[in-house]
């Protein structure tokens, strides 16, 4: 049988607060460890324990980290979903079950390797708590037999885990031991799936786009950081808080007596809110006395910013808030990825509100638009948006370290007193420059009596005073729409791949792009040449408008089920609306790259939309 | 040259007249309590000698809201949306913890829609003098009751109110409030010693202030008209303040007074009435409001203060200078943190993972 290295799944079905999540991350870290580019994807239940967790890890030589539809290798420590698990795995597909687990009869054609963990959990320790708990490292010794990875590169991974617990550790490691040597005693290796030493990871990080968020944050300087407590959202902000206890603290000799002497004064204030609503409107409130704020949050903590939101845009204040997508409408699937608030988060509060929003597709959009989130909130004067979502937010990337910073930050447009002297008047929403935007002084930063002004979110002249004239009220609606436009300069342009001759465009954004890299390469493959443009922000800059121009068919590939981005595609170029057509990806599961291809093919070849995918009604053409 | 005709202005101790504390004109309903208050705000920062650009204003939405357009002209303002204010005064503070932030919210504002964000700020003990303008009635949408008006009052179609009244007094009490005050603005008198009291206090200091609706809840029937208050009326104390910067001069006879020194070395004596009332005391005060609603009084003074109560800048333990005004050098960590957490990132070692849950 021909081996097959480097290119293949593992999906690992257990039960959440199992811990099979140090076990998961061991196997992942060590293969990374071994040069073999890898992703992990956990895809986890809306519950703390006894609900069904399957977390898959995909090696692939290629480098694609986007999830696959199908895993060629099932680890069975789950009995609930066993049968269907394991129905679920194809001829030639590698089971390695829990021996301790009653399953219906396996086809032939399967490779099963049974595993009794329970017998080998006994020698190692009493607590039967513990044998459930560390039982699971049985598979990590197990899977590291059959599959050729190296026992240090195990150790090394589970020493980075456990190494500040000495007594874990040692107790992992004999799991470990016990799986690899019963393997290694025991079964015989029959499959063709191997891994083998690459040079594709070196000097490469694993992270999650939380955690870069949350760098981004820090390193942009953020102050005020307020939250409210939802999946997939509070990674973020719990892993923000660990960074700047940690990096973010100064001792100080007490001024006032209040600290005691030397103590430690944070240079940052995070605020636990008792909701969203709150959140955003702490954000607000520093925003405007001129601290770099941020919340965080997901769609239904978006739906109760709203009002504040609008605020925000009209009274002119700048703040940050992520929104780490989850699967509505309503609570939804909480634990399962989407695309499906741009448009309202876009648009979020009555009347004519646009926010500007920045869609990181990768850890390090995360990082860098954690930052400069920062600068075009304060530049822009308004609340920008960041939209991520639950598979970028919360799974294990690959990624190039983040570079330092170089440039220094943009506060924006905020006077002096000395400037308010040379000018000799201040009005707050007056359109000195012609951009849009004004310039603002802030609370307790100015003496001088002519700095101060009234802010409101009902009807307001350039000199911040309420008035409800309508030529008034139109004016300034006007100049909020020409600041929009200056967004559009300041905002990161798309990522743009252009493809001479090619007739078909592929529009996508957000997490959606890893499986468009594979199902580009796939496409060309299959004959279609693509042009590519990767969308990073609301509102588009000139970039579309050309690229729709410039292919004859142009498909936006994003994962909701209404063609939220293809709307705003052919809102922006209407005379080409005709040739924007839509795939859509709605389970809550991160889109693969399979569907894609299927989907795109099939309009290609002037098919009906793919009607083994029942689920999802994605290539539609409208 | 010819003198001014005029005597120039007094000046207060930052050297500024009374004057310079006024604000736009009001365009409330002539007669209006609110303007009472107003007036008291605009007497209490000159005689307290506030310095207009150390101060922020802030409110909500509702009649009461407006009014802080109406006085400290040269201050920041903030109308925030409706209930709200809570939270954007957290978020000023937390910016920038010099300013004196100077509240103004009434009942629909704070005992409805904004009863949340109120229990929290209270909590949170962020240091905001809010007043509350509490005449039991939504004016600015033309006299539906609000969650302060009293079992009985009727409006000005005469239907009368069912639902057990909110009393934002004892909730505050009850959520740790360090300066819980209630008066009324035809008693400017209290009031304004009151005012001066909030600005010295380091926290929360609640003002709720009763202040008649002229227009829709000043008839017969009303709890909260003027006539209803006046008669009902009930002060614990006479209240004299005495800021730091001003010599006491006054002698009390022993035993007649209770004085309470403020964190900025500023001192209230409070004169006594009918009874010995410490102010000191939360249960003291929580009896007061209980006997007082049951004897139909208006019970008014300084319900409770806590000089020593710890503000929430000092549990969130912020560095002295404003949040806002630290330079970047203070808020970016080196290059050097990064390539740590870049290291721990390629390795895998002293990372702590995030778990998820619903």
């Amino acid at each position: 049988m021909k081996p097959i290295v480097n290119d293949f799944s593992i999906q690992v079905a257990t039960v959440n607060g199992s811990g099979s999540q140090t076990a998961n991350s061991v196997l992942l870290r060590a293969i990374f460890q071994m040069g073999i580019p890898v992703s992990g994807k956990n895809l986890f239940p809306s519950n703390i324990a006894g609900l069904p967790t399957w977390f898959t890890i995909r090696v692939s030589k290629d480098g694609w980290v986007a999830r696959r539809a199908v895993s060629e290798i099932l680890v069975v420590m789950n009995p609930e979903t066993a049968a269907e698990d394991i129905a679920a795995v194809g001829p030639g597909g590698v089971i390695v079950l829990n021996d301790g687990i009653k399953v219906p009869p396996i086809p032939d054609d399967r490779f099963v390797y049974r595993v009794p963990v329970s017998k080998l959990m006994e020698p190692i320790t009493t607590d039967v708590k513990l044998r459930r708990l560390v039982g699971n490292m049985i598979y990590v010794g197990v899977l590291a037999e059959l599959l050729g990875i190296a026992e240090q590169e195990i150790e090394r991974a589970l020493d980075a885990q456990l190494g500040r617990k000495p007594k874990a550790l040692a107790l992992n490691h004999q799991a470990v031991r016990a799986g690899w040597e019963f393997a290694r005693a025991k079964l015989q290796k029959g499959d063709p799936f191997r891994l083998e030493r690459m040079d594709a990871t070196q000097g490469k990080i694993l992270i999650e786009g939380n955690t870069a968020a949350a760098m981004g944050a820090m390193f942009g300087g953020v102050t005020v950081v307020t939250w409210y407590p939802i999946t997939p959202s509070s990674s973020l902000v719990e892993t923000l808080i660990g960074y700047l206890e940690r990096f973010r603290r100064q001792r100080e000799p007490a001024a006032d007596g209040a600290a005691k002497d030397g103590a430690s004064r944070a240079t940052f204030a995070v605020i636990q809110a008792e909701d969203e609503i709150a959140a955003i409107g702490m954000v607000l409130g520093a925003g405007w006395a001129g601290a770099r704020a941020m919340t965080s949050t997901s769609g239904p903590g978006i739906s109760l910013m709203a009002e504040f939101a609008g605020y925000g845009y009209y009274a002119e204040i700048p703040a940050v808030i992520w929104d780490i997508q989850r699967i509505g409408p309503s609570t939804g699937l909480p634990t399962r990825t989407s695309q499906a608030d741009l448009r309202f988060v876009h648009g979020l509060s009555h009347g004519d509100t646009r926010h500007p929003v920045l869609i990181p597709s990768s850890v390090r959009d995360c990082y860098e638009f954690g930052m400069q989130a920062f600068d075009l909130a304060e530049r822009l004067q308004t609340p920008v948006f960041v939209l991520s979502d639950l598979d970028l937010g919360m799974n294990l990337w690959m990624s190039e370290p983040f570079a330092y910073p170089e440039k220094p930050w943009d506060r924006g447009k905020v006077l002096t007193d000395a400037e308010i002297a040379k000018l000799g008047k201040f009005e707050r929403y007056r359109d000195t420059d012609g951009d849009g935007i004004p310039w603002r002084t802030l609370p307790g930063a100015v003496k001088d009596p002519r700095g101060a002004y009234f802010t409101r979110g009902s009807g307001h002249d350039e000199a911040a005073r309420y008035t409800e004239s309508p030529e008034v009220y139109a004016r300034n609606m006007d100049r909020l729409a020409k600041k929009f436009r200056t967004a559009r300069t300041l905002v990161p342009p798309p990522v743009v791949e252009d493809a001479t001759g090619a007739e078909v465009g592929i529009i996508a954004y957000g997490s959606t792009h890893w499986a468009m890299v594979e199902a580009r390469a796939a496409l060309a493959d299959a004959g279609v040449s693509s042009a590519y443009l990767l969308v990073r922000a609301l509102p588009f800059t000139e970039h579309l408008e050309r690229f729709v121009r410039r292919y004859r068919r142009i498909y936006v590939v994003e994962q909701n089920r209404d063609g939220q981005m293809a709307d705003l595609v052919k809102l922006e170029v209407p005379a080409e609306a005709a040739k924007v057509r839509s795939v859509r990806h709605y389970t809550g599961l991160p889109v693969d790259a399979s569907f894609v291809l299927d989907a795109i093919l099939a309009q290609e070849r002037g098919a009906a939309p793919a009607p083994e995918r029942a689920p999802v009604a994605g290539g539609a053409t409208r | 040259m010819t003198q001014p005709v005029t005597p120039a202005a007094a000046k207060n101790r930052v050297g500024l007249t009374r004057a310079d504390y006024d604000g736009a004109k009001t365009t409330l309903c002539p007669g209006c309590g609110h303007n009472a208050i107003t007036a008291a705000i605009i007497q209490a920062a000159y005689e307290a000698a506030l310095e207009p650009d150390r101060v922020a204003k802030l409110s909500g939405i509702g009649c009461s809201s407006k009014t802080p357009a109406y006085f400290l002209g040269s201050a920041h303002g903030f109308n925030a949306v409706h209930g709200r204010m809570p939270s954007i005064a957290t978020g000023v503070r937390a910016a920038n913890r010099e300013l004196l932030l100077l509240g103004v919210s009434g009942d629909g504002d704070t005992a409805s829609i904004g009863l949340g964000q109120f229990c929290h700020l209270v909590r949170r003990n962020v240091p905001v003098v809010y007043i509350v303008e509490n005449n039991g009635v939504y004016g600015l949408t033309k006299g539906q009751f609000s969650a302060t008006a009293d079992i009985g009052s009727t409006m000005k179609s005469g239907q009368a109110n069912r639902l057990e009244p909110i009393d934002l007094c004892t909730i505050a009490l009850e959520l740790g409030c360090g300066f819980v005050a209630r008066s009324f603005s035809g008693d400017l008198k209290q009031l304004r010693p009151l005012l001066k009291a909030a600005f010295a206090h380091r926290g929360t200091a609640l003002l709720d202030v009763i202040s008649p609706c002229v227009t829709f809840a000043d008839h017969e029937g009303s709890t909260k008209s003027y006539a209803a208050v006046k008669e009902h009326d009930a002060p614990l104390h006479e209240i004299d303040f005495v800021p730091y910067f001003e010599d006491i001069h006054v002698d009390y006879e022993p035993g007649t007074t209770r004085e309470v020194t403020m964190p900025d070395g500023s001192h209230l004596f409070l004169k006594k009435l009918a009874e010995d009332y410490d102010p000191t005391s939360q249960e003291r005060a929580l009896a007061a409001i209980v006997e007082g609603k049951r004897e139909g009084k208006l019970v008014t003074g300084l319900l409770y203060v806590h000089p020593e109560s710890r503000p929430f800048e000092e549990e969130l333990a912020l560095v002295e200078a404003p949040l806002a005004q630290l330079p970047l050098e203070q808020v970016r960590p080196p290059r050097a943190v990064l390539d740590e957490i870049m290291e721990q990132l390629r390795t895998g070692k002293g990372l702590t993972a995030a778990a998820g849950g619903g």
